[in-house]
């Protein structure tokens, strides 16, 4: 197969199902930008990557999962039901995950803060948790089991046709809903007083000490913003792929990459990184040699490694301390 | 008394919540045929899982174990401050015992010896097989990733690809690639040991030169990226490296001499002594740079990379020159599982050897070369042991598990390592507000 010929097949796949590709893009690239607010909300406070960040989506992913099935047993939901069943899932996924991001911040982070350690050591009790949470859950859970959340639409539902393709309701009620989950980020980060207080301590700490702003407090709160941001898409992305113990790497990578792209410590240029690494990925999929679904990943990847090499301020320019 | 004063029972109820997750953490793994099933009844109380610790008796034993260890530490509460010294005197000992340079040279000769009559003592080939792959090659590997993340302070968390390609090197050499080997004529295997160091080496500045200039956690994550789309490339190209399957065999190397012929076969002795060889020669090597100019501009880069750099010292030649110099050992463990196991798989170089690899160099000590042979054996010896006899209901995965706590635990009690750099021990007590660190003895070099 010619170089020439493989670029020209990817294209007219692409021309063939494009809406497609455009609503899994879309689809994946809200649960990214959820993701990837956590890890630039942590960066802009802390100064470092919170390499748990995934895990603590998988956690909440579970919560959800575990909830629906308990609650679904063999039925099939539908109308509000569904929308409940959502709203309940992803509930429950923010506060497990929200939990989490807690624990993993008094446990990892807080003892090392306090003893004002090098950076290293965080780094290493960052990826000794995620290690830790990941395994547990594979104990517990099963390893590269994809466990789902039961008929919380009826299968294969269609919401609308739209250019001849039918358009998921799984896909339309993960963007509406991270949309929704975004923008009440977004005000609270900018403007709320809680928000004032995350936007003070990622600008200057010790002068926002010195103002008032309890710094503990702000770092618990920024915790539990990305921490329940991550559970509430834990939850959507398993409506369609299932949640399974290792999820939390490749996603966390991904929506890490989202956060990178859009210059970390910047909210915003967060979710819009997101939404552009679900639909990278998701044109990619066609230009896969051998139509080996790895390639995807080797792409995404090269951005990430790309960017970071060529420009690690990110598109928009990192803002940690400005916008936060 | 002061029992049941509010801030001793909140430190019984914090040693309640450690043995919960330690309760968790040997329980009964959940059901991993059949993932919970549907219902309130098949998933939140099923037996096995996770919410089933309170499914048996076994939560009762945790709960008196609580309480016990509550009152012997309220006990000796009142001395806590003689006793953490006592614990400091005690990890120190190894230290203090070996500072005459006399003391280290006899200790170093009976290391040695004890090396070079282990396999008298091993009869079984299964374990002297093990004792190969899974201390001598991962002491290789340790000892290489020290270089990088012990003396110049970066953190890789992509050290397996290295490996890697030390090993594919070796199976591309070999002609065991379905790919034709280099001018289509397959050289021995024991030619290829320099030209895997070599490449690894080689693909250490490569790798190196773009990503070094960056900070601390960028450069982890760049890494990791690369080491992910080495991994990704390796399965997909299966034209070229044999895809996830792996190489055909890798033929075991044969000295040839003229007078002297020796071909190392499926009995792993002659393999121990191989490594053993090369270890030392490592050991000699990473030794000398550590005291070389070359170990104290690691050190200054380490402790002040701006006021290294504006004393001359180059960083990204310096950070460039660590990652080549680690790779090197990397490699050669790479050629040595090529010989070793023969087909080579991708799952041989996944991120999680690159953590474990950080784990060992973790554990035994930052930047010392000795803690982190010693750590290697004691961790590699005591996962062997787990992986193999399975005692009290552990699973291979479970492994993981204990890593990551491990992992937090060393950095919250001890983030210089069980047999601390001198050196290191003092900076991470610097940067907490105690010691102040001298600055002629940069200068100087380390002289323990």
């Amino acid at each position: 197969m010619g170089f020439e010929h493989f670029w020209l097949s990817g294209f007219d796949q692409v021309h063939a199902a494009f809406w497609r590709y455009l609503e899994v893009g879309l689809q994946n690239g809200a649960v990214y930008a959820m993701i990837a607010v956590g890890y630039t909300l942590v960066y802009g406070v802390l100064g470092l990557i919170n390499f748990a960040h995934g895990e603590v989506f998988m956690c909440g992913g579970f919560a959800g999962v575990f909830l629906t099935r308990g609650i679904l047993g063999d039925r099939v939901a539908t109308g509000w039901g569904s929308v409940g069943l959502v709203i309940a899932g992803m509930i429950i996924g923010g506060l497990v995950s929200a939990a989490v991001a807690i624990g993993v911040e008094r446990v990892a982070y807080k003892p090392l803060r306090q003893r004002n350690a090098p950076k290293l050591a965080f780094l290493i009790s960052a990826i000794g948790a995620s290690y830790f949470l990941q395994t547990l859950a594979g104990k517990e859970f099963g390893y590269g089991v994809n466990i789902f959340p039961g008929a919380v639409f009826e299968p294969g539902k269609v919401m609308f046709t739209m250019f001849g393709t039918q358009i998921d309701t799984i896909a339309v009620v993960c963007v509406i809903a991270a949309v929704v989950m975004l923008v009440a980020a977004d005000r609270i980060v900018r403007a709320t007083k809680l928000g004032r207080g995350i936007r003070a301590v990622s600008q200057d700490a010790e002068t926002a000490s010195l103002m008032g702003v309890n710094i503990e407090s702000t770092i618990m709160i920024t915790f539990i913003l990305g921490g329940a941001l991550a559970g509430a898409a834990g939850f959507l992305y398993s409506l369609n792929s299932g949640i399974v113990q290792n999820a939390g790497t490749e996603i966390g990578i991904y929506a890490f990459t989202a956060a990178v792209l859009g210059g970390i410590g910047n909210l915003r240029g967060a979710a819009l990184g997101g939404l552009f690494i679900g639909l990278f990925q998701s044109f990619s999929v066609p230009f896969s040699f051998e139509g080996n679904v790895q390639w995807t990943e080797i792409y995404t990847f090269l951005i990430l490694v790309l960017v970071l090499i060529i420009r690690p301020t990110g598109i928009l320019g990192e803002k940690s301390g400005r916008t936060a | 008394m002061s029992l049941i004063s509010p801030a001793n029972l909140r430190r019984l109820f914090w040693i309640w919540v450690i043995l919960a997750i330690v309760a968790v953490m040997t329980g009964t793994s959940g059901n991993n045929s059949t993932p919970p099933t549907t219902g309130v009844h098949g998933s939140f109380m099923e037996r096995v899982s996770f919410f089933g610790l309170f499914a048996t008796w076994r939560w009762l034993l945790f709960v008196a174990l609580g309480v016990i260890i509550w009152l012997i530490s309220s006990a000796y509460r009142p001395r806590a401050r003689q006793i953490h010294h006592g614990v400091d005197a005690f990890m120190a000992l190894p230290r203090r015992l070996t500072a005459k340079r006399s003391t280290r040279l006899i200790l170093m000769a009976l290391a040695l010896i004890l090396a070079l009559v282990v396999p008298k003592f091993i009869h079984e080939s299964f374990w002297m097989y093990l004792i190969v792959e899974q201390i001598g090659v991962w002491v290789l590997l340790a000892l290489g990733l020290n270089v990088v993340v012990g003396f110049a302070g970066l953190l890789d968390l992509g050290f397996a690809a290295f490996y890697a390609i030390g090993a594919y090197v070796t199976a591309w050499f070999t002609g065991a690639l379905p790919m034709p080997a280099l001018f289509h004529h397959p050289i021995p295997t024991l030619w290829v040991i320099p030209l895997g160091i070599v490449a690894a080496m080689i693909f250490g500045v490569v790798l190196g030169t773009p990503t070094l200039r960056l900070r601390g956690d960028y450069l982890a994550i760049v890494t990791l990226g690369f080491a992910l789309i080495i991994d990704d490339f390796v399965e997909t190209q299966s034209g070229v490296t044999g895809g996830g399957l792996g190489t055909s065999p890798v033929p075991h190397p044969v000295l040839n001499l003229g007078f002297f012929h020796f071909r190392w076969g499926l009995s792993p002795t002659p393999y121990y002594y191989l490594c053993l060889v090369f270890i030392i020669i490592f050991l000699a090597i990473f030794t000398s740079l550590e005291h070389s100019h070359v170990g104290r501009a690691w050190v200054a880069i380490r402790e002040d990379e701006v006021a290294a750099e504006s004393v001359g010292i180059n960083p990204l030649k310096y950070k460039v020159m660590a990652f080549a110099v680690g790779a090197a050992s990397g490699g050669f463990g790479g050629v040595l599982t090529g010989g070793l196991v023969g087909i080579i798989n991708p799952g041989l170089f996944t991120y999680q050897v690159s953590v474990n690899v950080l784990v060992l160099v973790i554990f035994g000590g930052m930047g010392s070369i000795w803690g982190v042979a010693l750590g290697t054996i004691v961790i590699q010896t005591v996962t062997s042991y787990l992986d193999n006899y399975q005692p009290w209901g552990y699973q291979i995965n479970d492994l993981y598990m204990y890593i990551g706590a491990l992992l937090i635990v060393m950095m919250i009690f001890r983030p210089a390592g069980l047999l601390p750099s001198r050196r290191r021990a003092r900076e991470f007590a610097a940067a907490e507000g105690g010691e102040e660190i001298h600055t002629d003895e940069v200068l100087t070099g380390e002289q323990p």
